[in-house]
């Protein structure tokens, strides 16, 4: 074994690279900044691009572009950021670009604090799209997943063709960590699909059987239309409502269908426990600390980690509860994926920490909530 | 060449709309240039203006208000054989204001074609950034409280190298659209025309009119000689190509037994200019060459050469799982600024924890056991003083061994640096100093 040190941010950006990606745009922001650096230490050398855009809107914007003339794409911010990116993950949704975006959130609200660590933007990333389809946000816990979390992002963007975003933390995002490169678990590189040979091409047409449409490129052989406007199979503007409801159904069930396939968490059991504390992004590292700590003791906990957050891997989070008294929710803001167990599991008697002061949740602090409620 | 207007989906515009015109005079260019569908792009976005895509048999790019200049950079980086027009409104062009100034600054081979028809036509006829003062429009008089934009001016001041204002009226536009898309860089025509369905229904505005309002300006017509320079994407894969900086991460194999065998947590608390977050990186390098898992979580504030820097550091045997401080091993106080943060700490601490005090730095009544060293009497530099307590650890046997630390120092320093940092290392005294 040996260990390379790197910052969850780094990891990111070389998950992307491995993963195909060779077009960055972004704009400096703490404390994502060091993902555009490091895009712009790797991608030139192997013919890729970084641009840095005159604002956010036009770094996602930039990206947008490139995805249709067939790149794989990235960008990254933080809150202030990931807030002028809203119309254009909105476009990225509803005209099927594949992109992967990356909010390394600090604390909000608003300009907050850059340099604090936060969960603060969950509901938010997937609620920014006007229209309220769904979107994938994938939730990293340390610099491994930066890495192979960030090629999943990429193969469900392509595979799906859609946003994929990544709910990464200054406190992961920012800080170093010792990573075995050669260990890492990586999953095979996916692309966009073209379309048959010899088969007449319209840009948003879905074969039998199918829920994401074939990929050509602007700037290939055949002219490609692409529009942010409510569009038919043809990418002109429709007003047919039957053909837009057939549109609008298949965004959100191609996502929602598929979830089984990307659920991605971590369950640590502990096998007397009568607590589950479900938990994502860095919590969960002082979640697996507590688990330690009282695995021993007369009143454990096991542990559900969940990397993807949206769309809600319910069936892992009903399956997982069931045998299970108590839930204990915890995150790194003043409740919102909380919202979402308490929908999925309405009969479970559910608690919540969670803390927005800039400092990380304590194993400390979760052990006292599992002893006293 | 053959038309590239789609014959499915003739223009929409209202009768005697300028846009239209522009739209048959754009096809003739295509024409003329003997351009083929899939070789051209048009990137449009709201308003009017945002119909061309539709019109034509191309690769079209939609998109939102003000933002088509952004969505052309990247298709024209990713495929920069591709031909890409632009057609943005004067609306457009006020949203996406940081935009033009952008594209004029960085000079992408893009036409950009505004349909300047002084108004807001889709929504009702509102003032946009370029409707007369004097302008009868849709939203009452706040288009008096503000003066209209010269276009061609801030595109020129912000260094387009090809401007042309002119009327959508012009008798020879094919061929001035045709120079422009012709020309390698980025081109702006700011094209004055017409909008019967809001405009001129309150403003007499005639071809004629157009014509003397244009005579009335210093006159924007192609080439701006003081701004041709050499094309952005041109120029970019120039420069990337010798942009050979990028490194493969470093591989640390364990070749050492760390001092101690369990979690060792480490809080270095200084000041900018005193190098902690590289001795906090050295640290765990040392840790890595021991096999063992490191994290490194700094804080420092935005103003980077004033103010604290404090290095939370956390070797392990195993996979770190949570990356806070729960029980310091060490804490190194080499600032009073890093220290007033960290007041905290101090309180709960017992005699495992190991206190290194540079003498001068003052902290909180503490039982923590306390090892105090005048790093200035020795003669080290204050930027130096991490380095050296990372020494004085070293020599302890504290956390780290001083093997480890060499090892360290080899991975990331080279030559006339590392020379350096080792002679520190070796220099460095451990004297404990008593009151």
């Amino acid at each position: 074994m040996s260990l390379s040190l790197l910052e969850g941010n780094e990891a990111i950006a070389r998950g992307a690279v491995a993963a195909g990606c060779r077009f960055f745009a972004g704009y400096p922001i703490t404390p994502a900044t060091t993902i555009y650096n490091s895009m712009l230490n790797l991608l030139p050398p192997l013919g890729g691009i970084v641009l840095q855009g005159e604002d956010e809107i036009a770094s996602i914007a930039f990206c947008l572009g490139a995805s249709m003339a067939g790149m794989k794409v990235m960008t990254a911010t933080s809150g202030p950021g990931i807030s002028l990116f809203s119309e254009h993950i909105s476009f990225a949704v509803g005209s099927e670009i594949p992109i992967v975006i990356v909010d390394v959130q600090r604390l909000g609200p608003s300009t907050g604090s850059a340099t604090r660590g936060a969960d603060g933007d969950i509901n938010f990333l997937r609620w920014s799209n006007s229209g309220g389809l769904p979107v994938i946000v994938l939730a990293p816990v340390d610099v491994d997943d930066c890495f192979t979390l960030t090629m999943q992002a990429f193969n469900l963007a392509e595979k799906l063709r859609c946003p994929v975003l990544i709910a990464s933390n200054k406190e992961i995002g920012m800080t170093r960590e010792s990573i075995d490169l050669d260990a890492l678990e990586k999953p095979e590189i996916i692309d966009r699909m073209p379309p048959p040979a010899g088969q007449h091409y319209l840009p948003f047409q879905v074969a039998v059987g199918q829920s994401v449409p074939y990929f050509l490129p602007i700037g290939g052989n055949v002219p490609v239309r692409q529009t942010s406007s409510t569009h038919g199979q043809n990418g002109y503007i429709t007003t047919d409502h039957e053909e837009i409801a057939i549109t609008l159904d298949r965004l959100q069930t191609k996502l929602e269908s598929a979830i089984d396939q990307f659920s991605f968490y971590e369950f640590i059991k502990s096998q007397k426990a009568e607590t589950l504390i479900i938990t994502y992004g860095v919590t969960a590292r002082a979640a697996k600390a507590a688990y330690e700590e009282i695995k021993e003791q007369t009143n454990p906990a096991s542990v559900l980690i969940l990397k993807t957050l949206w769309p809600v891997p319910e069936s892992i989070i009903r399956q997982t509860a069931q045998s299970y008294k108590r839930v204990l929710v915890v995150e790194m803001n003043l409740g919102q994926y909380v919202r979402e167990i308490n929908r999925i599991l309405p009969d479970m008697h559910i608690d919540f920490l969670g803390q927005m002061n800039g400092r990380l949740i304590t194993p400390r602090q979760i052990m006292e909530k599992i002893a006293n409620g | 060449m053959a038309s590239l207007l789609n014959n499915q989906r003739p223009p929409v515009f209202c009768p005697g709309c300028s846009h239209e015109r522009i739209t048959h005079i754009l096809d003739q260019v295509f024409q003329k240039m003997g351009l083929n569908g899939d070789q051209i792009v048009i990137v449009s976005d709201i308003g009017c203006s945002g119909l061309f895509d539709t019109f034509f048999d191309t690769h079209a790019l939609h998109g939102l208000h003000g933002r088509a200049l952004t969505y052309a950079v990247g298709l024209k980086m990713a495929k920069p054989d591709l031909n890409v027009v632009v057609t943005m409104g004067d609306g457009g062009q006020g949203i996406g204001g940081a935009h033009l100034l952008a594209a004029c600054r960085r000079n992408l081979d893009l036409t950009l074609l505004i349909l300047n028809n002084f108004n807001f036509g889709m929504t009702g006829g509102q003032f946009s950034a370029t409707t007369p003062q004097e302008a009868q429009i849709g939203s009452g008089f706040l288009n008096q409280l503000e003066r209209p934009l010269d276009i061609c001016q801030v595109a020129r001041t912000a260094g387009a190298p090809y401007v042309t204002r002119c009327s959508a009226f012009r008798k020879d536009l094919v061929e001035e659209i045709q120079r422009a898309i012709e020309f390698e860089g980025f081109s702006v025509i700011d094209i004055w025309g017409v909008c019967p369905g809001r405009f001129t229904k309150k403003n007499r505005l005639t071809p004629k009119l157009i014509d003397e309002a244009l005579s009335k300006l210093s006159p924007q017509e192609g080439v701006v000689s003081e701004n041709v320079r050499k094309e952005y994407g041109r120029h970019y894969r120039e420069l990337a190509a010798d942009h050979k900086i990028s490194t493969t991460p470093v591989k640390i194999e364990a070749k050492f037994n760390p001092p101690q065998p369990d979690r060792q947590e480490i809080i270095l608390l200084g000041s900018a200019g005193q190098r902690i977050i590289t001795a906090g990186e050295i640290l765990c390098l040392a840790g890595l060459s021991a096999g063992l898992h490191a994290t490194q979580k700094n804080e420092y504030n935005i103003t980077v050469l004033r103010g604290l820097s404090i290095s939370e550091l956390i070797l392990s045997p195993k996979k770190i799982d949570f990356s806070g401080i729960k029980q310091p091993s060490v804490i190194v106080a080499l600032a009073q600024e890093g220290v007033d943060r960290r007041m905290d700490l101090f309180g709960n601490l017992d005699d495992d924890t190991m206190v290194l005090q540079i003498n001068g730095v003052h902290i909180p009544p503490t039982r923590a056991f306390i090892h105090r060293v005048n790093l200035k009497t020795q003669g080290v530099k204050k930027s130096d003083w991490a380095l050296a307590c990372l020494a004085i650890l070293a020599k302890l046997k504290r956390v780290i061994s001083l093997e480890m630390l060499q090892a360290a120092l080899e991975i990331k320093f080279r030559e006339k640096t590392l020379e350096v940092s080792l002679k520190i290392v070796s220099d460095v005294k451990i004297e404990r100093q008593v009151d």
